[in-house]
């Protein structure tokens, strides 16, 4: 059982335990989709939605899963969920669905998804377990909102589609092309790495 | 010849880390000794031709006949987790060698979003047989190539004084863009 308060439960998701910065868990989607902010919200959105999901009936149903086989109802659970965001999108969003291709079915083997599952949701209260994705989700859209944004504005001049750069800017094609996410993400690690160390110093 | 251009294209052009980005986590994981690389790579391989075949006739075989389309996620997953299993167990008992080599990377596999990414790509794009086949070995060799050389790289890299902040997965990743940069040379190859 987790000893942290509820708002601690949720605010270590966003930094302290975040799922890209902090434990490099769930990098395919965050490298693959950010070359568009629109993307990037999506594949948060429909990531939150399966990791909510699968950690509330994971965390009540338990008891009842022997846990030899758990890895595997996990997996079930999770797919299921992922079926459902994966049909919605193509019947409600054709266009996103599309540019997203294969990397909705893929959520399914987001390890942010089943790693919560062990190492959180099979341990704790419902309850508990529903601020604990909340939390890693909103951290997850975070990494995936900064990495799209600085994508998105370098490398197409626009943000969520709009001109924000002025008429004198050059995209920098590269960075929408996959060496800039590679780059980016990079860069960011590091960044994140260097605020943590210059804040731990301080104390 | 459309067979040689998927082969081709799966190795170097469509690289499976480098232009899909799946299978970043042995990729960055396993690639710190040119050695593990080399069997992590010839792992994924093996996985991947066998998974290409049998993904395939799931699909055609049960799953579009019955128009079960919807159950293609879940079947998919379940299918790589237990086919990872099987050839483990087939493995250990049939070649010891083979499996001193591949052993502790072949649970791993499971987890790894390529194989899962493979079989996806296979069914969105309609493939045959044999170009499915084709496809998953060539998508298990361009894996391959990519984390020996990032193996070869990193191995120099650690006589490199890299910042502090940088070191490790951050220095990696940005290894793995230049690399990605390169590969975009092979782009024009096929038309």
């Amino acid at each position: 059982m987790s000893t942290k308060t509820i708002g601690q439960e949720f605010i270590k998701g966003l930094w302290d335990e975040n799922p890209v910065f902090r434990q490099l868990l769930g990098l395919c989607p965050t490298l693959a989709v950010t070359g568009a902010v629109i993307n990037g919200l999506a594949m948060g959105l429909a990531t939150t939605f399966v990791l909510i999901f699968s950690s509330l009936v994971v965390s009540s149903i338990k008891k009842l899963i022997p846990s030899q086989v758990r890895i595997a109802s996990y997996i079930v659970i999770i797919a299921t969920f992922v079926t459902v965001a994966d049909r919605f999108l193509a019947a409600f969003f054709p266009p996103i669905s599309k540019s997203l291709g294969p990397y909705v079915p893929l959520i399914v083997v987001n390890c942010i998804i089943l790693g919560r599952q062990e190492a959180y949701s099979s341990k704790n209260t419902v309850g508990r377990s529903l601020i604990d994705a909340l939390g890693m989700s909103a951290g997850f859209f975070l990494a995936l909102l900064i990495l799209s944004a600085i994508r998105e504005i370098l490398g197409a001049g626009t943000f969520f589609g709009y001109q924000v750069m002025g008429a004198w800017f050059t995209p920098w094609i590269i960075m929408i092309l996959p060496p800039g996410a590679f780059i980016t993400l990079g860069i960011l690690l590091a960044l994140a790495l260097h605020i943590e160390r210059r804040t731990k110093s301080r104390k | 010849m459309e067979l040689i251009a998927i082969f081709i294209s799966a190795i170097l052009i469509n690289n499976f880390v480098l232009y899909y980005f799946l299978g970043i986590c042995p990729f960055l994981g396993v690639s710190k000794k040119i050695d593990s690389a080399f069997s992590m790579g010839l792992a994924v391989t093996f996985v991947m031709t066998i998974t290409a075949v049998v993904s395939w006739a799931i699909n055609h075989w049960i799953l579009i006949p019955h128009e079960l389309d919807y159950l293609k996620i879940v079947s998919f997953i379940l299918v790589i987790a237990s086919l990872v299993q099987l050839v483990e167990m087939f493995i250990r008992k049939t070649s010891p060698p083979l499996y001193q080599a591949l052993g502790i990377y072949l649970p791993l596999i499971t987890t790894n979003c390529a194989i899962m990414g493979l079989a996806l790509l296979a069914a969105l794009r309609d493939y045959g047989f044999a170009e499915a086949v084709i496809f998953g070995f060539g998508s298990g060799l361009g894996f391959t190539l990519a984390i020996i050389i990032m193996a070869g790289i990193r191995e120099q890299l650690d006589l490199a004084e890299v910042p502090e902040p940088l070191k490790g997965a951050a220095i990696a990743l940005i290894v793995a863009g230049i690399m990605a940069l390169a590969f975009m040379g092979f782009v024009g190859m096929i038309k």
